[in-house]
């Protein structure tokens, strides 16, 4: 692949990322977009970020990890107890830098121990970690017990989501396609002929949900700020079911279906408000119809690039 | 002394229903890799299986108990015919979105036929309370601790000295190899359901008896902790199951006794972590060392 066809996939994609934001903000001012579909958009976002994160975790580094909503607490009530004193939108992004930061901290204690297990025992342990995350917050005074925290200042848009879920999916992409991306890879496929190549595995499988954790945070900031109210039962495990359950429809490994999954969730849900209480049961019964029909979710390991089009496009037009 | 007496009594009632919910954990585990978050809507639907017979059909308890295992056994190896026999080789992760599924599934199937509202189990036993060396123990207990150490020793006959048992054990070791020996494989998967299923129904009817209270959620809570008696005890082990749901139960009734109730998960958790780092493989679970 040459040079052209990575300055013109970089540029095609900032040219999506912007059309994006154009077109919204078009519609925004045309006001085809009521609250109620800005509600979605934004939900569409930040499960976007939610589940990317959880992606590299899962997909890319192998790791299943069932405590993602634990690591969203962390951020939200970060930004839900910063943002009542300073409530600026560098009192925002400062909160959700100390929630990101809490966040690596409280996933670097999680994982040294506890990457050591492998599989489902991971996944339990991991869930086990971010129940005891949200009974610590249930119980604390400063997180104001189980009945969370309300008024939380209105300091984001569904702009600042949008830029956010862009820089987010960018950094971790080309996490995935740089030399830590390929560790974690290898260590996925093999640890043991990995750890023979001399990829430290424990460090990039702490890399990775590190890094998976951040991003965590980084969706429960923004949740905080824009629903402005939390509690401690919005992070259960139920929550951290519904990040993996994006992860796993989109297609494990995929952050192109991690997008599309993100967005068929979110347009199902916003339809199904119609449906009254049978709401959950066609949710649920779709669920179990598209596992069985499509196993590797609606993508599989699929993923859209820009590159492979444009260097595609240049070898037919050479022969 | 009497106080500790007191909560062992309680800890050892409400661990035997953990324990008889973890051996259905246990068992499908360790036959097809999957854990079935399925299993503790099951044993909602015996406890409401229990409340109907009773209140509608007037059964007695111990009908109400039996039918329940009937039913339940029925639901399981029906959900496993549907739900997880197409996916049994995909991905793991991806069957256990399907059990997630199905759990949603049954939990909002029965808010939206029932109700969502908790409802009072029929008292379909006269509760009657012994005084024994200052230790209050009602014969509600007793009956949950030896119906559940009865069902224990039936399921732990059946694996040891049955040809069904058998057959769970060889396919649990190698379904390959099993099925080279002649073992049917989906008769045994289903086996195995109905037998675990059996099992949570039980312990649904049960613990309505116990707690007097059931709902469409109840299954919920009670199925994630035997998951994890379950994997304390070692994850396949009939016997590890029944220890784990013990020690969860004892664990939980200990945390409350010393007034922190409000962490009570919290330490089961927290327990569950450092057993897995000392023991990955649970207490009795096989280790298994790594081949190159």
């Amino acid at each position: 692949m040459n040079l052209s066809a990575r300055v013109k996939s970089n540029l095609a994609w900032l040219g999506v990322m912007v059309g994006g934001f154009v077109i919204i903000d078009g519609l925004e001012v045309a006001r085809l977009i009521n609250p109620f579909i800005e509600n979605m958009l934004v939900t569409i976002g930040i499960n976007v970020i939610l589940a990317v994160g959880l992606n590299l975790i899962i997909g890319f580094a192998g790791q299943f990890s069932l405590g993602h909503a634990g690591f969203m607490a962390i951020g939200a009530y970060a930004t839900g107890i910063m943002t009542q004193t300073m409530s600026t939108p560098v009192g925002f992004f400062l909160s959700m830098g100390v929630g990101m930061v809490l966040a690596m901290v409280a996933a670097v204690i999680v994982g040294i121990p506890t990457l050591r297990l492998r599989g489902d025992y991971l996944a339990i342990a991991t869930m086990g970690a971010a129940e005891i995350i949200r009974i610590l917050i249930n119980n604390l005074k400063i997180t104001n017990g189980a009945a969370g925290l309300f008024n939380i200042p209105a300091l984001v848009s569904w702009a600042t989501v949008y830029v956010l879920m862009c820089l987010t999916t960018l950094v971790t992409v080309n996490f995935i396609h740089s030399r830590g991306g390929r560790a974690v890879m290898a260590v996925r496929e093999d640890e043991l002929a990995a750890g023979a190549m001399g990829i430290n595995t424990t460090r990039w499988k702490l890399a990775a949900f590190v890094f998976g954790a951040a991003t965590a945070a980084i969706g429960g900031s923004l949740h905080a700020a824009y629903i402005q109210t939390i509690a401690p039962d919005d992070f259960n495990i139920m929550a951290s079911i519904a990040i993996l359950i994006i992860v796993v429809l989109g297609g494990v490994g995929s952050i192109t279906g991690t997008f599309v999954a993100a967005i068929v969730l979110s347009v199902l849900d916003t339809i199904l408000q119609n449906f009254g209480t049978i709401r959950m049961i066609i949710y649920s019964l779709a669920l179990i119809l598209i596992m069985i029909f499509k196993p590797t979710g609606l993508l599989g390991s699929w993923e859209f690039s820009f590159k492979r089009w444009f260097t595609r496009r240049e070898v037919t037009s050479h022969e | 002394m009497q106080t500790f007496g007191q909560q062992l009594i309680n800890g050892l009632s409400l661990g035997s229903i953990y324990a008889l919910l973890a051996l259905g954990y246990t068992m499908v585990y360790g036959i097809i890799k999957l854990i079935n978050f399925a299993h503790g809507d099951i044993y909602m639907l015996g406890a409401f299986w229990g409340y109907y017979s009773i209140s509608y059909f007037h059964f007695n308890f111990w009908l109400a108990l039996f039918s329940a295992m009937v039913v339940c056994a029925i639901i399981g190896v029906v959900i496993e015919y549907f739900a997880y026999r197409p996916l049994r080789h995909s991905a793991r992760i991806t069957a256990l979105i399907t059990a997630i599924g199905v759990s949603f599934l049954l939990e909002n199937g029965m808010s939206y036929l029932v109700g969502a509202n908790a409802r009072s189990f029929p008292q379909a036993i006269r509760v009657v309370t012994y005084h024994w060396l200052g230790l209050r123990v009602s014969n509600i207990q007793l009956l949950i601790l030896g119906t559940a150490c009865a069902l224990m020793i039936l399921l732990e006959v059946i694996i040891k000295r049955t040809k069904m048992g058998k057959a769970m054990r060889a396919v649990s070791v190698d379904p390959e190899a099993a099925q080279l020996v002649g073992i049917n494989l989906n008769q045994t998967i289903s086996f195995t359901f109905a037998l675990g299923s059996a099992m949570a129904g039980a312990a649904g009817v049960l613990i309505g008896l116990y707690y007097n209270s059931i709902d469409p959620l109840m299954g919920m809570t009670p199925g994630i902790k035997a998951f994890v008696a379950a994997v304390i005890g070692g994850i396949g082990s009939v016997p590890g199951a029944s220890l784990g749901g013990f020690i969860i139960g004892l664990l939980e009734t200990a945390v409350q006794a010393v007034g922190l109730s409000a962490y009570k998960d919290a330490v089961v958790y927290f327990v569950l972590i450092v057993i897995l780092l000392v023991l990955p493989a649970g207490i009795f679970g096989k280790r298994t060392r790594e081949k190159v």
